[in-house]
């Protein structure tokens, strides 16, 4: 089927079979491979996306379920030049080893400081427990975001 | 790549606190994993794997599955033209299945299709018969059934020869005089379930064939050479047709060390002279790596009425499943730190690894030493309480330092700072106990909202991690660098050392700019087909060897320059440890100065709150004093410490492979349970530094520590909380509620 969205702004289109995630669309069709395949059943949100503004899993949402809405990814957060807060947090930080959990986090943590813009530690571990990170034990994650909500 | 990945970064030199040059492309998204290549004219390959632990193969049809559409090759064992065994260490595992399958998952036929759903279907459409045989499921057991591999391929190779059925390897350190008795005396048998590396990035890659009959693999491994090596003779081609090259790695742990789908795309593409492309999927990646090998065992430590330890005797059981991978290394490992950083004048140390129809084991961080770490600390808090000693106090006393000797009659040479390790982690100040009632995210249970606090109990806990650094027992470890000097004063560096995540990236980069004092130093591709081999990104060896490698070429390449009075220049050299030498077969002693070229120690405390009425546990806080050499990115030195740490909470209480007839039962995120954000506490890190004198600029590595002496310290902690033995980990609610050790089986 005929799948036609918006992607980062961009108005994007292509060809979906009936059981293909909006994950595998955005990479394999749309060759946006930023969002990753760590589990693809939604338990270490490296795929996580904002769909319509509310931050999703994009292995779990079919990509037919994406048509005609709204999405935005990893490649879609610096604006030209400059890196969004978050991914510089992300750097500044020493957040990154393997990085492949990376996107997914910058997604997220973009989400939640967009909500609560000056959050607790409590509340930065809990919206980002959705999150698997195997390389960094998490502090220099969390470094991050406190970074990024400090230059708010 | 955009304007935003071209940003210069800080440049940094050895010692400062480095950012990170990939950093950039992975937070846009850009850096470009394994499994996110793709080619022009690309087919998808796909596994048909073994749904039994052990069986005959009566018969494969392949007619249905050769008919569908889309689908270009459907091979098996038949189609493989060269040797049909390889292994990382011994050939005794199939590149597909021939006559006989030896766990569940083992590779029988491979496919590929114009799509990915193709290729499923390709395989949902193949027949197997099998006929299920006896599946050999029991470590201690395996020991007397019937042997998976009658030709011992690991026999003759300077091991003990151990006649037992199914035994890998067996391992016997014999140090002064094991009968030494002692005022006290305590046992205690431990187990350990098996771990999975549990990288995010699922093995993936692309093989190219290049239209001369070789073909280019792209894969996420941790040593390039070693898989080229092990990849040509399958394929009948010389290793010069064979050419790896290394695409974005996501995590490794030793997951990587053995081949997962290097040799199948590779067949594929030839096969059909198109690019072939395999990503596994998270239940096709539990069952596609190794794992940690589960273990069982026995420990006996005497000591004065002082708490001096006269004698240890321990008894290590390992199940390395199906294939040897690399075992051999495990158990001697595990072996040779059995006791810990402890001057033990006294010992007999026994350690087997068995094969069975259990999933293979190998290679993961800690290797071995994270096993026997978990039981000889827990001894050695069980013989602080039974003389009513500080366990502190008691590490101290026996604290090995140099001049002091190994089991292995090894005589420490090198840096190994314990006494300061020790001291240094038991000074970190501990946090306050905080007040109830609190937000429940704050105590056992979590957002689960289990407890007000009533059954939950405070315990710190204390424990020594012990390991060596870079390989050992006489293996010729190297690791080459090649720089190019441009006329301009820049400079191009090619190495194959392979960066998983841990940095070695950078430690090239901040070695050459010291070295040639420039900043205009870049990096070129990871692959064979430019530089020699680099060794493993294994054994925290790879910013030991990456440094001493790159340092040399740099070195040669301005004499170089200098003796031509200028120009350009283009050297390669090798770099190579101090030798070490193999352990004597029969009495596990050393045949020259040393098995291991050096050793690290790191010491962690822990803060627990346990729930005893639920047996839900929290880990509050960690301090940790860390032996790490000279730090040469202390960013990334504080990034592997955290992140070890992690790992050895998973394996204190969550991380376990469950399986039953030797398949794996949880083989999803959704079961197989990880560390998150709401698990981990801070980590408070004490960096010891006193500089190797064998290493360039003095470096250790310092991947493994953290994980090998994490599990032992949070497990100190529980059973000061509990007060129970818990002698298996990871720790069920069972184990806590119930009050035995170990809670009956799955």
């Amino acid at each position: 089927m005929k799948v036609s969205l918006r992607v980062n702004g961009e108005r994007l289109a292509g060809d979906a079979w009936g059981g293909e995630s909006l994950l595998t669309f955005l990479r394999d069709t749309l060759e946006l491979p930023g969002s990753k395949n760590a589990c693809e059943q939604g338990e270490c949100g490296s795929c996580s996306v904002l769909l319509d503004g509310t931050l999703v899993c994009s292995c779990l949402v079919l990509a037919a379920q994406a048509d005609g809405h709204e999405v935005v990814t990893v490649e879609g957060l610096a604006r030209g030049d400059a890196l969004h807060p978050v991914q510089q947090a992300f750097v500044d930080a020493g957040a990154v080893q393997c990085g492949f959990c990376t996107p997914g986090l910058v997604v997220a943590v973009a989400d939640l400081l967009e909500r609560v813009p000056h959050p607790s530690d409590d509340e930065i571990r809990e919206s980002l427990s959705g999150n698997l990170c195997r390389c960094t034990g998490y502090a220099k994650i969390f470094d991050a975001v406190r970074i990024a909500a400090e230059r708010a | 790549m955009s304007v935003a990945t071209e940003r210069a970064l800080t440049v940094g030199r050895i010692g400062e606190r480095l950012l990170r040059d990939d950093a950039v492309p992975k937070v846009t998204g850009e850096f470009q994993y394994a499994s996110d290549l793709s080619a022009p004219g690309m087919l998808w390959g796909d596994t048909l794997r073994s749904p039994h632990a052990h069986a005959r193969i009566a018969s494969v049809d392949l007619t249905a599955a050769l008919g569908l559409e889309g689908v270009h090759a459907v091979l098996t064992h038949a189609d493989v033209p060269g040797a049909k065994l390889y292994g990382l260490e011994f050939a005794d595992q199939p590149v597909l299945a021939i006559d006989r399958v030896r766990y569940v998952g083992e590779p029988v036929v491979v496919v590929a299709a114009e799509h990915p759903e193709q290729a499923r279907r390709a395989l949902d459409a193949i027949v197997v018969a099998y006929e299920p045989l006896e599946p050999v499921v029991d470590m201690e057991r395996a020991l007397e059934q019937k042997p998976l591999h009658p030709d011992r391929p690991t026999m003759g190779h300077g091991y003990r020869d151990d006649p037992r059925p199914n035994v890998v390897r067996h391992i016997v350190i014999r140090h002064g005089d094991p009968d030494t008795s002692g005022d006290v005396v305590v046992t205690g048998t431990y187990e350990l379930g098996i771990q999975d590396q549990a990288f995010l990035g699922p093995e993936s890659g692309l093989a190219v064939p290049d239209g001369e009959g070789g073909i280019d693999i792209h894969v996420a491994t941790q040593w390039l050479h070693v898989d080229r090596d092990q990849v040509a003779p399958c394929l009948a081609l010389r290793p010069e047709q064979v050419r790896l090259h290394l695409a974005g790695v996501g995590g490794a742990f030793g997951g990587r060390e053995d081949l997962s789908m290097q040799i199948h795309g590779a067949l594929l593409a030839l096969h059909t002279g198109r690019p072939v492309k395999m990503v596994y999927d998270r239940a096709e990646s539990f069952t596609g790596h190794v794992h940690r090998h589960p273990a069982r065992i026995r420990c006996e430590h005497r000591a004065t009425r002082e708490g001096r330890l006269t004698c240890v005797r321990m008894e290590i059981l390992l199940d390395g499943g199906a294939y040897a991978s690399s075992s051999t290394a495990v158990a001697s490992n595990a072996a040779s730190f059995a006791l810990g950083p402890y001057r033990v004048d006294n010992a007999l140390i026994e350690a087997t690894a068995v094969y069975s129809n259990n999933p293979p084991c190998g290679a993961m961080r800690g290797f071995g030493a994270v096993q026997t770490c978990f039981a000889a600390e827990a001894q050695m808090d069980l013989l602080a309480a039974e003389l009513r000693i500080d366990p502190v106090e008691l590490r101290l006393l026996n604290a090995l330092e140099p001049g002091d000797i190994l089991p292995t009659g090894q005589v420490v040479t090198g840096s190994l700072p314990t006494r300061e390790v020790i001291r240094r982690a038991a000074a970190i100040p501990l946090p306050a106990e905080e007040a109830l009632p609190r937000d429940p995210l704050r105590l056992p249970g979590g957002a689960g909202n289990t407890t007000t606090g009533e059954g939950v109990r405070r315990g710190v806990g204390f424990a020594l991690g012990f390991k060596n650094i870079c390989y050992s027992e006489g293996f010729d470890d190297y690791c080459t660098a090649r720089v190019q000097l441009r006329a301009d004063g820049s400079a191009v560096v090619h190495s194959a050392s392979v960066e998983v995540g841990q940095g070695v990236v950078g430690v090239i980069l901040q070695v050459a700019r010291t070295e040639l004092g420039t900043d205009d130093v870049t990096l070129a591709p990871h692959t064979t087909a430019a530089v020699g081999s680099a060794g493993s990104a294994s054994a925290s060896r790879m910013t030991w060897m990456a440094a001493g490698a790159v340092r040399d070429a740099c070195r040669a390449a301005l004499e170089e320059q200098e003796r031509l009075g200028g120009g350009e220049v283009d050297v390669e050299r090798v770099y190579r440890h101090p030798r070490t030498t193999p352990l004597d077969p029969e009495t596990g002693q050393i045949t020259g100065d040393r098995a291991h070229v050096a050793l690290a120690v790191s010491a962690m405390r822990v803060v627990v709150e346990v729930d005893v009425e639920l047996g839900l546990t929290r880990v509050v806080w960690v301090g940790t004093a860390q032996d790490v050499g000279h730090a040469i990115n202390p960013l990334a030195v504080e990034g592997q410490i955290e992140g070890g740490t992690a790992q050895g909470l998973g394996l204190a209480l969550m991380e376990e492979l469950v399986t039953r007839d030797g398949a794996i039962l949880n083989a999803s995120f959704t079961d197989y349970l990880l560390p998150t954000a709401l698990d981990m506490p801070p980590v408070v890190i004490e960096l010891v530094e006193v500089p190797e004198p064998d290493a360039p600029y003095g470096v250790k590595g310092v991947g493994e520590p953290p994980t090998v002496v994490s599990t032992a310290a949070i497990l100190s902690a529980m059973r000061a909380a509990t007060d129970r033995p818990l002698t298996r980990v990871p720790v069920r609610p069972d184990d806590i509620c119930l009050g035995s050790g170990m809670s009956p089986r799955h």
